[in-house]
């Protein structure tokens, strides 16, 4: 086993994939000769030829489009749309067509892509290049959401989304691009979509977070008194998420701390909170506490970490939750 | 040479029958013969048919919103001719359906979907349709997909057609299929409907181009106008088109000029924003007349055979609207079913219980005092 970079886990399963399925093909803004913004797809068209790791025009729609159009045909398309804020143009494909195409047709036409996204903030990315958009997403039925964050899961989850019969958005959080390295397998391996992954065992406080925001929640934790016990649950898939897994901590808990990046506001930690309420009602000791990004644009760099939820926040969260 | 003309383009425009049902021999040679005339006159006429009692039936309360096809026949039947049924792809907007049933749509399909039956988009996949679009202008981009597939797989003899109207041409993702076909040079024919109108604006107002072929042009696409009303005309575009795109010659395309006889849909009424006038001088042009002119002077087509046709017609769509009318109502659990391959747990549950508030929902989370009601 070697020791990969997030970039480098997600380039080795898009290049194990486009081997082993000759209908898998890669698309999108500078995937191919120049491998990629990021280098995600390095190497990949000189090794797999320019028709099926495709450079094409500068059109997020058209490439969401003609994705759906190769998906139809029997194809796995995996689009790549550059940036987080680029997918405003690709989003009428997306939503009304990729995620309605099976249940207007009653499965007889079906739309199998995976749509690979970098996302999040952190990185001293110009305007538009540091949104989290999941939620946005989960709120379109017909699409499925995945935000891996380490190496293992990113590719495991990756070869899960290309094969699956239904579009996905796989959200990958390039602040961690190059940041963190692990073991990560040779071999093809799938994670199932759909099921979160407890980072750290603990008794007295929950907290669920996905992408990015897992890093800083680790550092947040080492600035807790050691005998405080959290519990760290990585949710993996955004759409469908883990509930179980959640209920089960937070059953054991009773506090939970819901950290994202993207808005506060009908984010996905709402959906979150709502469903402990369901869930976990009886066993609360603490109100369920979010930290997030906050319900406002994005800001450029300058004040980007004060807008992300960086350990400091989230530690606050967590002593408030845990002193309630 | 600092300054000179580096392009230079023309739009040439095509007619063979005229709307008095005179042919040009010389440019209908190689084209349609009798027997096919006839074939497409008669899918013109069952089409006009189920347009007709459609429209009834939406009036009557037993359908909803319905887009008529009326006076834009030939532009199906003429295309659908020239595309291989089975092996090409027709990628559909909504005022096509002569061109699903000749390449083998039971027509029922399209009465049970505007009856607000999804399974009505449930077309036998051997038939290689995408269902009808009814968002503007955006499934172009499908067909440039689905042909792109056909290059990558070096399937050389498939093409794909797809259908919009000059509406659509002003939508970006127009703009972007074009872009997208041309750059890969894939096997796509965009075959624009241009009947005059996108609901109430008319076209001059839609655009400021001439004509709508010639925004083709700049994406170095062969391109042509043709009377959209002659069937004649548009076959022959739609063959010359795809023997370029099975030849490699990439993609190609054809305005055909028509016009909207009917409402845009029933919920719409035209009255409001066009003169009668023009109504009634494109009323004089409808392909049905000049299509039966045409047979009647090669002496293949009598009030006799005109009769058995209404009668004939009158039967089959009798047949399908029964056959829509009388499925079997859907499940009412029906469309959560095929949302995914396979239904994640939190929608089996919304299914099972048909509802999404939680008490009495899931047996674990039953308060002491909660009032557990029955799933509905």
């Amino acid at each position: 086993m070697a020791q990969q970079t997030l970039v480098g886990a997600i380039n080795q399963a898009l290049d194990q994939m486009l081997e082993s399925d000759p209908d898998v093909i890669l698309l999108g803004e500078d995937v191919g000769l120049n491998g990629g913004v990021f280098r995600v797809t390095d190497g990949l068209q000189a090794k797999h030829g320019k028709d099926r790791v495709v450079d094409t025009p500068l059109d997020e729609s058209g490439i969401m489009g003609t994705s759906i159009g190769l998906a139809i045909a029997g194809m796995k398309a995996v689009p790549e749309i550059q940036f987080d804020g680029f997918l405003g143009p690709a989003y009428d494909q997306l939503v009304n067509h990729a995620a309605r195409m099976r249940t207007r047709t009653r499965s007889a036409v079906t739309v199998p892509m995976t749509v690979r996204v970098p996302v999040g903030g952190g990185i001293h990315a110009p305007e538009l290049h540091s949104d989290s958009p999941e939620a946005i997403y989960t709120h379109s039925p017909g699409v499925k959401v995945v935000m891996p964050v380490t190496p293992y899961d990113a590719k495991g989850l990756l070869i899960s989304a290309i094969k699956d019969p239904d579009p996905v958005m796989f959200f990958e959080p390039k602040r961690v691009y190059r940041s963190f390295k692990e073991e990560v397998p040779e071999e093809m391996y799938e994670i199932p979509i759909g099921e979160a992954k407890v980072v750290n065992e603990g008794d007295d406080l929950t907290v669920v977070t996905w992408g990015a925001p897992v890093f800083q929640c680790l550092q947040a934790m080492d600035n807790l008194p050691e005998d405080v016990s959290i519990e760290l649950i990585d949710l993996r898939s955004i759409y469908p998420f883990d509930m179980d897994t959640i209920a089960q901590s937070v059953q054991k808990t009773g506090r939970c701390v819901i950290v994202h990046e993207a808005p506060l506001t009908a984010g996905m930690g709402a959906e979150i909170a709502a469903r402990i309420m369901e869930e976990c009602f009886l066993y609360l000791k603490a109100p369920v506490q979010r930290v997030a990004g906050f319900d406002t644009i994005m800001p450029y760099y300058k004040l980007e970490l004060e807008y992300l939820p960086e350990a400091p926040r989230i530690q606050k969260g967590i002593e408030e939750c845990l002193a309630y | 040479m600092p300054h000179h003309t580096v392009f230079e383009a023309k739009i040439e425009h095509l007619q063979i029958l005229d709307e008095n049902g005179k042919l040009d021999k010389k440019l209908a040679k190689d084209t349609l013969s009798d027997d096919q005339v006839v074939h497409l006159y008669e899918q013109m006429r069952i089409c006009r048919e189920l347009d007709e009692i459609a429209f009834k039936l939406q009036r009557s309360g037993r359908m909803g919103t319905y887009p008529q096809n009326k006076g834009q026949e030939a532009n199906a039947v003429g295309s659908a001719l020239a595309m291989v049924k089975g092996n090409d792809w027709i990628v559909p907007s909504y005022r096509e359906n002569a061109a699903l049933f000749m390449h083998g749509l039971p027509m029922h399909y399209v009465i049970q979907y505007w009856m607000g039956d999804e399974r009505g988009s449930q077309f036998p996949e051997e038939l290689n349709m995408t269902p009808l679009s009814v968002p503007i202008g955006t499934h172009m981009l499908h067909a440039t997909g689905i042909a792109w597939a056909m290059k990558n797989r070096k399937e050389a003899d498939r093409a794909v057609i797809t259908y919009f109207g000059d509406g659509a041409t002003s939508e970006g993702d127009f703009h972007n299929a074009m872009n997208f076909a041309s750059v890969m040079q894939v096997p796509t024919i965009f075959y624009c409907q241009n009947n005059s109108w996108a609901i109430s604006v008319p076209r001059e107002q839609q655009m400021n181009s001439r004509t709508v072929a010639q925004k083709a042009l700049a994406y170095d696409m062969p391109t042509i106008q043709v009377d959209g009303n002659d069937i004649f005309a548009v076959y022959k575009a739609t063959m010359d088109a795809r023997k370029r795109a099975i030849e490699g010659g990439g993609p190609s395309f054809i305005e055909g000029v028509t016009y909207r006889l009917g409402d845009h849909t029933t919920a719409d009424d035209a009255r409001r924003y066009r003169d009668q006038a023009e109504v009634d001088a494109w009323l004089d042009k409808d392909p049905l007349i000049r299509t039966r002119k045409y047979m009647e002077d090669q002496g293949v087509w009598d009030d006799k055979k005109q009769e058995e046709l209404e009668t004939r017609a009158q039967r089959i769509v009798k047949e399908v609207v029964d056959a829509a009318i009388n499925v079997t109502a859907p499940d009412k659990a029906d469309f959560f079913n095929d949302m995914y391959a396979e239904l994640p747990e939190d929608l089996k549950l919304q299914r099972d219980t048909m509802r999404t508030s939680s008490i009495g929902r899931n047996p674990t989370q039953i308060g002491l005092n909660a009032q557990v009601t029955e799933a509905h």
